[in-house]
């Protein structure tokens, strides 16, 4: 029981950190019809850029601030440069273009800090456990992971539903040709979105910066997983990201945790921690096959979907 | 549609792979032929993939997890075969007349399932799906501890069996792998001028309309997409014996990107582009850190990507038409 | 009398707020050129959509035949005899004006799980798309890729599509939209030289072609009928006249 409140807890934290990157990729994908294979590469910028400051300051605190804007001019070149020329292509142009955007990137960081991995402490001020349920205690900074995705959806959810942006951002996720026709700037909005897209996902990639080691590659391995969350949760829809984002975090945590375990009611241990191994690394894809059996267009479709 | 300069060319250069190998040998640089067979061998899966992208419109970004099926098939037969141990209560076997087809139906078996899994979506759902799926059977690979995981597995036991051929043997191989490209082509070129083929680049142009001329265009989509698999799932079974080694990456994403790019810039919807392509991309890998370092550019020649990547790019931006469009369209008739 | 060929019955699709098809019932007599007309918006595509599948209806039933095909896949339907045009031309680009053609022949003749034999070669198909292509007036466009042929050339090109699938009811969504005089003349010389053979539910804002082909009349208002009747009982008709015709023929 202990056990499992605790990989719940895991499970919660690894959705957050797939909502932020699924967030800016279905909104990205629901204005601007466009799939930007390169997003995963904002999350991993992110995490280099804060374990690098962290680095040099010893603050983990100037680390995650200034993996933010570095996210954010990473994310407004890549749109200036690249991006634009890719609204107008179809999909399979987009694919392979950010496909060597990927490989630019990837080895740019390799140039810059090396194929060894880079690993960063987790700040001292957030270091030990805390019980926020009795009798499970669970380390601090991965709370704050929680807290602080929890804060940051909120504030997304307040953007989106109260603000001027956001309602631009709901009315162009259904109907781009509409926010054209309203007369705003769609060149400025684009770069905008692209921007806070950016930033999420570098805010994700500096806070798992502490529990994952910081490589090339990591930013692809989030991304695959947030592709499969904006497949169940239906692409173009924030709430889906949310829904899908914690959906595919806990399943694929308590996945692994549990599968083995459970296969060792049926089967020899040793068979039961071979297959299990493998099933359990599956179960996500899994949990997306099943959506697609039965709701073809993610569980909560919008318009953007038909393209 | 094929031009009157394209025939010469497809013979001309099947001679000219004939004679490789003799080619490579008086250059003293035998070593040729099995670069050459490597392409050769990804041709197949670029072909493959080009009849379901190019023909079918279906724009697969999974597709060397059929390749990683066949080629596993081989090495996990040849793993119970070298050591003598049963797999599902059957004997292991290096013999190519069994294992071979088994490693080509079991790709389009996975295809068969995979694939009425994704098309029942479209458009970029479709791309992410196909990748996800084969990012799911990768880390089913990897999880196989006794077949070697992430470290991958030797065939101990050397290449497979086959009567009279002697597979070990670089040269035979090679011819091995040209007759099975030569016949791969062949194959799909009467597919794509066969009814069939005209369904299929008919849904690539308006699924709308071929559903009210009454076609059931998943089930074609379908029939594609297996036998796309199925040519990967050869590609993969020759890639193990080529190697005599698999391992996860053989299914690794960038692998799926590969191969897409292969059938890019040799030329999409073309069936000989993509053998270019193939030729192309796998002799840049090569020969891109080659040239730098002969160039004494030495931080891109350990960073060749940062180039290829930026490469890439310009040819989706600005040279659509691939090597093929280049060789054997004029500027007018591009379509 | 005879059982009509096309039933439909209480039939309602909305979209949102907006009810396209509205409780509406109509009949198409086996042989009979139906001529559907009202103004734009009155939701004849929507019900066009629905009877060939690709729209789901909210409810109501459809009878083809007496079968009922309210459920039926879209794709079986042309192979009852229920076969469409598009309003906003729908052809292959790439394909020449054949192969557009041969490729809707090819759907008759059983499944398309033919992997070898050449279909360019293919004489009976070939034969079967120059005759309908010559039929339409495109007898000298064949080797032409569809996408060079003019809007009219196109729009006959479709009408040949749907020809050769040898309909029992050909449901044209405004087969002369953009054309010229002339041109229109000649589909209306077409269409009329089929009556008899093929049932048609013709939609056409052209009112000279519904007027010289229609046998009856149904009149579209906001997803329902308000009349059907012989093109005489329509022109009379004082509510078809103030809703519909009033700016169009008084005037
Ligand atoms: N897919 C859809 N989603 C939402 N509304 C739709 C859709 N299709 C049609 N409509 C609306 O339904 C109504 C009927 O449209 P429909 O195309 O059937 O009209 P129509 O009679 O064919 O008009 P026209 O003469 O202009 O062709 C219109 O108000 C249209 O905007
Ligand atoms: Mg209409």
């Amino acid at each position: 029981m202990l056990l499992f409140v605790e990989q719940l807890l895991n499970g919660l934290q690894l959705g957050i950190f797939l909502f932020l990157v699924a967030a800016g990729l279905t909104l990205i994908f629901g204005i601007m019809g466009l799939i930007n294979l390169a997003h995963g590469s904002l999350f991993m910028i992110g995490a280099y850029v804060a374990a690098t400051v962290t680095g040099w300051t010893g603050s983990f605190t100037i680390g995650l601030l200034s993996a933010l804007p570095a996210a954010a001019i990473a994310g407004v070149i890549i749109e200036f440069v690249v991006m634009r020329r890719l609204y107008d292509r179809d999909h399979l142009d987009q694919v392979l273009a950010t496909f060597g955007l990927i490989l630019f990137i990837n080895e740019a960081v390799t140039m810059i800090w090396g194929r060894t991995p880079l690993f960063l402490n987790v700040p001292d001020a957030l270091k030990g456990t805390i019980e926020i349920i009795p009798g499970v205690p669970y380390p601090i900074y991965r709370v704050a992971i929680i807290a602080a995705g929890i804060l940051v959806a909120l504030i997304l959810w307040l953007i989106i539903t109260r603000t001027r942006a956001g309602m631009l951002i709901r009315a162009g996720s259904t109907n781009r040709e509409m926010v054209a026709a309203l007369g705003v700037d769609i060149a400025l909005l684009y770069t905008a979105l692209f921007a806070a897209g950016a930033v999420f996902a570098g805010f994700a990639g500096a806070m798992a910066g502490p529990l994952v080691s910081v490589q090339v590659g990591m930013g692809e391995q989030i991304l695959i997983l947030a592709f499969v969350v904006i497949v169940i949760g239906g692409i173009g829809s924030v709430r889906g990201a949310l829904v899908g984002s914690l959906l595919v975090g806990i399943v694929d945590t308590l996945g692994r945790a549990f599968v083995p375990d459970i296969l060792k009611l049926f089967l020899a241990p040793a068979e039961a921690d071979g297959i299990g191994g493998g099933l359990s690394s599956m179960m996500v894809y899994l949990l997306m096959a099943l959506v697609l059996v039965i709701r073809p267009s993610g569980l909560f479709p919008t318009a953007a979907a038909a393209r | 549609m094929p031009t009157s300069f394209e025939k010469p060319f497809l013979i001309a250069g099947l001679i000219f792979l004939i004679a490789f190998p003799y080619i490579a040998e008086a250059a003293g640089n035998a070593y040729f032929t099995s670069t050459v067979a490597r392409i050769l061998i990804f041709a197949i899966a670029a072909i493959s993939l080009d009849l379901i992208l190019g023909y079918g419109g279906m724009v697969s970004f999974g597709h060397a997890a059929y390749l990683g099926i066949g080629a596993y098939v081989v090495a996990i037969l040849s793993f119970h075969g070298y050591d003598g141990s049963a797999l599902f209560g059957l004997p292991g076997t290096e013999y190519a007349p069994i294992v071979w087809p088994l490693g080509v139906a079991l790709s389009a078996v996975v295809a068969l399932g995979l694939g009425a899994l994704c098309l029942r979506t479209s458009g970029v759902y479709f791309i992410m799906i196909t990748l996800a799926f084969a990012q799911m059977l990768f880390f089913f690979f990897v999880s196989l501890q006794r077949y070697g995981g992430d470290d991958g597995l030797f065939m101990f036991a050397g290449r497979s069996t086959m009567p009279f051929i002697d597979l070990d043997n670089d040269t035979t191989f090679y011819y091995v792998c040209l007759a099975f490209l030569a016949g791969f082509f062949i194959l799909c070129r009467a597919i794509v001028a066969s009814r069939f083929g005209r369904v299929l680049r008919g849904i690539k142009q308006n699924e709308r309309r071929m559903v009210m001329l009454g076609y059931p265009v998943y089930r074609y989509k379908l029939a594609a997409f297996v036998i796309a698999g199925a040519g990967a799932g050869l590609a993969g079974v020759l890639l193990a014996n080529h190697t005599k080694f698999v391992s996860p990456d053989i299914l690794h994403w960038t692998k799926s990107g590969d191969i897409l790019i292969m059938v890019i810039l040799g030329g999409i919807g073309t069936l000989t582009g993509p053998i270019l392509g193939s030729a192309a991309f796998l002799l840049l890998e090569d020969y891109l850190p080659v040239i730098f370092g002969a160039l004494s550019m030495d931080l891109l020649k350990d960073h060749w990507r940062i180039v290829f990547g930026p490469m890439l790019i310009l040819i989706v931006l600005f040279a659509r038409r691939g090597l093929y469009g280049m060789l054997f369209r004029r500027e007018t008739d591009d379509g | 009398m005879a059982e009509p060929l096309l039933s439909i019955d209480g039939l309602a699709k909305s979209f949102g707020a907006l009810r396209a098809t509205d409780d509406l019932s109509l009949e198409v007599e086996t042989g009979e050129i139906h001529a559907l007309i009202g103004p734009n918006g009155a939701g004849k595509t929507t019900l066009v959509s629905q009877l060939s599948g690709e729209l789901t209806p909210d409810a109501g039933r459809i009878l083809f035949d007496g079968r009922d095909i309210t459920a039926m896949p879209a794709h079986e339907r042309p192979h009852i005899g229920l076969v469409r045009s598009f309003q906003i031309t729908s052809i292959f680009p790439e394909f020449s004006t054949l192969e557009n053609v041969a490729l809707a022949a090819q759907s008759r003749t059983g499944h398309s799980f033919h992997f070898f034999a050449p279909v360019a070669r293919d004489r009976t198909l070939n034969d079967i798309a120059r005759k309908a292509l010559a039929d339409v007036g495109l007898g000298d466009q064949v080797d032409r890729p569809a996408h060079a042929l003019s809007h009219g050339q196109q729009r006959r090109l479709e009408l040949a599509m749907a020809l050769v699938l040898e309909p029992r009811l050909l449901l044209l969504d405004e087969p002369m939209a953009g054309m010229g005089p002339d041109e229109s003349a000649f589909v209306v010389d077409v269409l009329s030289k089929l009556r008899g053979s093929v049932t048609m539910l013709l939609i056409e804002h052209d009112m000279d072609a519904v007027f010289a082909l229609a046998d009856r009349i149904t009149v579209l208002v906001y997803g329902r009928p308000i009349a059907t009747g012989t093109p005489a009982d329509i022109r009379e008709n004082p509510a078809v006249r103030e809703a519909y015709l009033g700016d169009e023929e008084v005037a």
